[in-house]
């Protein structure tokens, strides 16, 4: 293992991640709603067994349309997974299947679960970061190879 | 618009934002970030460790108050068990995460460029978030 510190930027990760950290306190203080991206996206599908739908459609809406002013004024802060196109279903459907029976992802369980202390959140982050880790390693060029 | 709604727009917003300035909008870097045996990009870290060290106290401060700002109850998730289903869910999760670099996130957010891939990825996404819904929902 080596740290690449030619792609590392500490400055931006760590203020785009003060900025995730005040989207979820804003949401969990204001409204006492957990943001996370799984159960809203799931939440907002046709015949939800989730009741409320409208605080999901207008997180959702403030999060596409800011994210596309973004992109209007910073194309590069965007990229295209690298993966072929079969790779990249298989894994949207991992991720949806795998984000619905775990009830969270990298924010319901990762920034607030683990900001709740949920026992349940820490098995679920330990878990997929493995599970991703070793997949990294088994697709290379990404993994052992780079 | 009610200020509960309001927060949640103005959470969607603040949530881009940082997704974006973060890296997490590019698989590439989130997949240099799992290659902990390669060459490891460590950025990754800050977004999380950022991300709880603003949302922990906000937590401290709304669970004494016992209920949020604008609205009547504090909405926990109500389980507390570890069980199979959750970990083979975080499983799946983290192999889909490994293959493509998107997590779920990122992926609504790259819906804007109107890229292929990312539209491909939440459309099975979203496709696989229905399904366990219909064929095997929870139970609590």
């Amino acid at each position: 293992m080596s740290i690449d510190l030619a792609s590392f930027t500490p400055v931006r990760s760590l203020a785009g991640g003060l900025l995730i950290g005040l989207a979820s306190a804003v949401l969990y203080a204001g409204a006492g709603r957990i943001a996370g991206i799984s159960g809203i996206a799931a939440g907002l599908l046709p015949r939800s067994p989730s009741d409320e739908r409208a605080w999901r459609a207008l997180f959702t809406v403030g999060l596409l349309a800011t994210s596309a002013l973004i992109a209007g004024f910073a194309p590069s802060m965007f990229s295209s997974p690298t993966a072929s196109l079969a790779t990249v279903v298989l894994g949207g459907l991992l991720v949806g299947v795998g984000t619905r029976l775990a009830n969270g992802c990298t924010s319901g369980h990762g920034v607030c679960g683990l900001s709740r202390r949920s026992p349940r959140s820490l098995a679920s982050v330990l878990t997929f970061m493995f599970c991703a880790g070793v997949t990294v390693l088994l697709t290379a060029p990404h993994g052992a190879a780079r | 618009m009610k200020p509960a709604s309001i927060v949640a727009l103005v959470s969607g917003a603040l949530f881009a934002a940082g997704l974006t300035l973060s890296g997490m909008t590019r698989p590439e870097k989130v997949l240099g970030f799992l290659s902990v045996t390669g060459r490891w990009d460590p950025s990754l870290a800050l977004v999380m460790g950022g991300a709880i060290a603003v949302m922990a106290p906000f937590v401290y401060w709304t669970r004494r108050r016992a209920r949020p700002l604008f609205a009547a109850t504090l909405h926990e998730p109500s389980a507390t068990s570890v069980d199979g289903r959750l970990l083979f869910g975080s499983a799946l999760f983290g192999v889909g995460w490994g293959l493509v670099g998107y997590c779920p996130g990122p992926a609504l957010s790259a819906l804007v460029t109107g890229s292929i891939p990312a539209l491909a990825f939440v459309a099975a996404m979203l496709a696989g978030l229905w399904l366990v819904d219909r064929l095997a929902p929870a139970t609590a």
